[in-house]
Order: C-alpha cells, then sequence, then structure tokens
C-alpha cells in the first residue's frame, strides 16, 4: 500500500514538475546558456575526469584549470598545446570574454611573432605562411567569440585591432570598431578609432574627415593628439580652405 | 498534557528539533574540515587570479563559486546522510518518537536542522567570498590609477568604472542563493534515501549518483520527448530518469553569472520555486517511507 502511495506521488511530481523544467531549460536555450556541446570530442580532449566534472556543473572550474594550464604552456613557448587548450576552455565557457580574446591574442599576436622569428626555419616564406596562419586563427577565435556573445563590445573591438595591427586592413578595422561602439557598454575611445581607421582608407577620406571634426567640435577632451594629426593629414588631402582648417596646436 | 491540548503539528517541536541537530551537526569534525577546505580554496583563489590581466575577477570568482557548490552540496549529503541511522544507532530516535513528538515534526526538524547549518556555512563562505573579491578589486583599482597616472581624469574614471563593474554583480547574490538552494534540495532527497537505506555509506553512495544522473536529467528529458524512434525500454527508462530525479543543470546559473550575462529575475524566482518544490515533494517521500518503517 504504502509503494502505491509512493508511486502516485512520484507520478504526481513528475507530471507537475516537467513543464517547469522544460520551460527553465527553454529560458537557458534561448539566453545560450546550455549552448555547451558536451559530446565526445570534448570528452577526448579533456579527459575523463574533467569531462565528469564538467557535467557535473563545474564547467567553469575546468575551464579556469584548462585556462591556467595553457597559461603554462603560453610561458613555455608550446603553441600547440595553447591552441589545444584554448579550443578547450573556449567549448567549456562560450560566454566568457577574456578567453576567446587571450586566445586570439596569444595566436595572433605571440604565436605569430614567435612563428616569424623561429630560428629552426630558415625559409622567409615558411616563415611568413605559418605567421599568416597563426593570424588566421586568432581572427577565427574572435569571430566564433563574437557569435556566442553578439551582444558585448569587447571582442568586436579586438578583430577591429587585429585587422588594424596585423592585416592593414584599415576598413574592416574600422567596421569592426564601429560596430563595438555600437553595443552597450562599449569604451568611448571606439567610436574615435572607428573614424581613425577610415581616415586611413583610399576614397573614404571625406567621410573620416567629418566625422573627425565632429570629434573636434564635440570640445577639448576630444582633442587628442591622434585625432589632431589625422585631422590635419586629411585637410592636406582633401584641400580643405584654409578658414575652415583647425589652428596649429602649439 | 490532555489530549485537546496536544496539537498534532507543532513548531515550537520542530524548532526544538531544529536547535539539537544544528547544535549536534556543528560538534561534528566533518562539518569543520569542509568548511576549512572551502575557506582555503577561497581565499586561494585571490593568488590564482593573478594570472588574468584584464577580467581580473574571472577566476577569482570561478574557483570561489565552485568551492562553495561544491562544498555545500557535500556537506549538504554527508550531514544529513548520518541524521537517521546514527540517531537509529545511539537509540535516541526511539525516546524522541516515545513522546508526543510526531515523525513527520521529527523529519522536518532534522531537515530545517541541515538546511540551518547550509545557511550558516554558505554565509561564511559567501563573506569570505567578498572580502576576498574586495581586496582584489581594490589592488587592481590602486594599480590601475597608477599605470594611468596623468591620463585624463574622465578616461581614468572610465577604466575604474569597468574594473568596479566586473567585479560586483548583483546577480553574484541570486546566484549564491541559487547554489543553497541546490544544497537544500540535495539535502532533503538525502533524507528520503536515509529513510530507507541501513548505513550512512550507503546513502552517501546513491547521493553521489543521484547528483551525476541529475546533472544529466535534463539530456534524458529532452531526448524521452523528442525521440519517437527509440525502443519502449529506452522510452521507459528515459521516462523514469525524467520522472524521478530532479534538474540539477537548472541551478548551474553561476557559470553564466560569472561569464557576465544577465540573468533575468524571472529566471531566479522560477529556479527558487522549483528547487523549493523538489525539497518540499522530497521531504513528502521521505515521511511517507518513513511512517512505515518499523521503529
Amino acid at each position: 500500500m504504502r509503494i502505491v502511495l509512493v508511486l502516485v506521488i512520484v507520478i504526481a511530481f513528475g507530471t507537475a514538475k516537467l513543464p517547469v523544467e522544460h520551460e527553465l531549460a527553454a529560458i537557458h536555450q534561448r539566453l545560450h546558456f546550455r549552448s555547451v556541446e558536451l559530446g565526445l570530442d570534448l570528452r577526448e580532449q579533456i579527459g575523463q575526469l574533467g569531462f565528469i566534472a564538467a557535467l557535473s556543473g563545474f564547467r567553469s572550474l575546468v575551464a579556469d584549470i584548462l585556462f591556467i594550464q595553457a597559461h603554462v604552456a603560453w610561458e613555455r613557448t608550446e603553441w600547440g598545446r595553447v591552441l589545444l587548450l584554448f579550443r578547450q576552455v573556449t567549448t567549456l565557457q562560450p560566454h566568457v570574454i577574456l578567453f576567446w580574446d587571450m586566445a586570439a591574442w596569444h595566436m595572433a599576436w605571440n604565436a605569430s611573432a614567435a612563428a616569424m622569428h623561429d630560428s629552426t626555419q630558415p625559409r622567409l616564406a615558411l616563415r611568413i605562411k605559418a605567421q599568416r596562419e597563426y593570424f588566421a586563427l586568432g581572427k577565427d577565435f574572435l569571430e566564433h567569440g563574437i557569435r556566442n556573445n553578439p551582444d558585448r563590445p569587447q571582442l568586436y573591438e579586438s578583430l577591429g585591432r587585429l585587422y588594424r595591427d596585423k592585416y592593414h586592413n584599415h576598413a574592416r578595422a574600422s567596421e569592426y570598431f564601429a560596430k563595438a561602439a555600437e553595443k552597450p557598454g562599449a569604451f568611448s575611445y571606439d567610436k574615435r578609432f572607428a573614424a581613425y581607421e577610415l581616415s586611413f582608407c583610399e576614397g573614404r577620406e571625406r567621410e573620416a574627415y567629418e566625422r573627425l571634426h565632429q570629434f573636434y567640435l564635440a570640445g577639448k577632451n576630444e582633442r587628442l593628439p591622434t585625432l589632431i594629426t589625422r585631422l590635419k593629414f586629411l585637410e592636406e588631402k582633401l584641400n580643405i580652405p584654409a578658414d575652415q582648417r583647425i589652428p596649429d596646436q602649439r | 498534557m490532555t489530549e485537546k491540548q496536544h496539537r498534532a503539528f507543532s513548531f515550537r517541536r520542530i524548532s526544538a528539533i531544529t536547535g539539537n541537530t544544528l547544535t549536534e551537526l556543528t560538534r561534528q569534525k566533518v562539518f569543520y574540515v569542509v568548511l576549512i577546505f572551502a575557506l582555503v580554496l577561497i581565499g586561494n583563489s585571490i593568488f590564482m587570479a593573478r594570472l588574468t590581466f584584464q577580467q581580473e575577477s574571472q577566476v577569482l570568482k570561478d574557483v570561489s563559486l565552485g568551492a562553495m557548490s561544491i562544498f555545500t552540496s557535500l556537506l549538504a549529503i554527508i550531514s544529513t546522510a548520518r541524521l537517521i541511522p546514527q540517531e537509529t544507532e545511539d537509540r535516541t530516535i526511539y525516546t524522541i518518537l516515545a513522546k508526543p513528538v510526531t515523525r513527520l515534526e521529527y523529519l522536518c526538524g532534522k531537515l530545517a536542522g541541515v538546511l540551518a547549518l547550509l545557511a550558516l556555512s554558505t554565509f561564511v563562505m559567501s563573506a569570505l567570498f567578498f572580502l576576498v573579491l574586495y581586496l582584489r578589486e581594490q589592488t587592481v583599482i590602486s594599480e590601475t590609477a597608477r599605470q594611468l597616472a596623468g591620463m585624463p581624469p574622465e578616461q581614468i574614471n572610465e577604466a575604474l568604472r569597468g574594473i568596479r563593474a566586473s567585479t560586483f554583480n548583483p546577480n553574484l547574490l541570486a546566484g549564491i542563493g541559487i547554489i543553497y538552494l541546490k544544497a537544500c534540495l540535495l539535502a532533503s532527497l538525502t533524507l528520503f534515501v536515509s529513510t530507507f537505506a541501513t548505513t550512512n555509506i550507503f546513502t552517501v553512495v546513491v547521493m553521489v549518483f543521484i547528483y551525476f544522473i541529475g546533472h544529466l536529467q535534463a539530456t534524458a528529458r529532452d531526448y524521452w520527448l523528442q525521440e519517437k524512434s527509440a525502443d519502449w525500454i529506452t522510452h521507459a527508462f528515459l521516462a523514469f530518469v525524467a520522472f524521478v530525479f530532479p534538474d540539477l543543470q537548472a541551478f548551474n546559473l553561476i557559470d553564466d553569472i560569472v561569464a557576465g550575462v544577465a540573468v533575468p529575475l524571472t529566471l531566479f524566482a522560477k529556479t527558487a520555486l522549483l528547487g523549493g518544490f523538489y525539497t518540499a515533494i522530497y521531504l513528502l517521500l521521505a515521511c511517507v517511507v518513513f511512517y512505515g518503517k518499523e521503529l
């Protein structure tokens, strides 16, 4: 009799809780909380213990441990291991901006520089090839990070910086700085950086001049040395009449 | 005492059992061992945080909240598992139940004692966590202010605002609340298991399995609700997992709170409601089994 009563409670309990659990899971999915694919690939990468920990709700802890391992691998300049560990870290914690940003920085800045100065590779062409592959890996991390965190400005800014410093593609750099500036919580310099980069683009000087001039008119706080330099450059290039030019800084 | 004066359910009797249970639990060495391990881990997170130089509090928060989650769950299982077997072995349960105390009051009092212990340990861990976080924030602020010396005040303020915003987040408190609720539901479930278990080792082992199954319950439920081609045995097994076990993944909001994702208040409220519901139902099941137990 008592077993029947327990069974009735369990069935009633299950019937009552299932819709609530299902609704909560739907909210989690809508907010991208359960976007982590804990599949066999990850199981092979992080080992059995790490996988069990990740399954038991300690995803962030496992990610941190792997992040610390990646830090150690970076100190030892084991670039292959750094790449592998950062892939695992970003898979486990796709909403942590720091992990995407650090992964991209290690690949596009550190590993690429190491590849370019690789004394074991005498052929320059192969060193350049390796360097470009690391740039691409850095870009790939940032693009994946943006897809996982489309409303946060940091990764757009980092991608803008990558295009500016590594690919020297000022049009794309300007585009990403402008995208970063549109997002909530963006730094005020993102908008200015977008205009600076535009000033390097052939054929878009007029647009850049107008944007930079708006900053100049916004007040003394905006009249930073780079802004003045770029404005002077554009005034020359666009042949702006002398009476419309900004005064020389003394 | 006349029969008319005796109440079937008395909060005074429950509070007396709660007080005794709490005193008894705080006298156990296991409580201090678990708590000290948690505090050491939370305190150490400040050193791990030095490995990052952009979002300084990321690792600190991950490690501290992870430690809180592990140790409150562990404490909930270990402390509850030994309650009934220990009292049966010591024969104190017979003395209590020989008095005009119902078995429902007895279980409610025992569970409330464990929940009070969990609240106490969560409070101590949270206090240390916020202290460590505050110290880390002050260090980063002073380092940043020193590095940015000479820059326009607007830019310095912007950088400092960024550090403060990334350190303290009101969602952290709600997240700690959810960790506590998860521990409460585990305590209630452990109490249920211990009503039919003969030893506390058996209860702990069963609870460890339930803990893992609970984290996979959502996957089983989704598969059960969506999969049409599976054979009836698989279907029945998945339905059993979905019906009986709690969805512990629903309580893992901390990973995303630390990542800086905005968590709506309604989600916290619904999760808290679900936690309360689980706790109450497992207590009810424990009562049903406990009433049938020959003592």
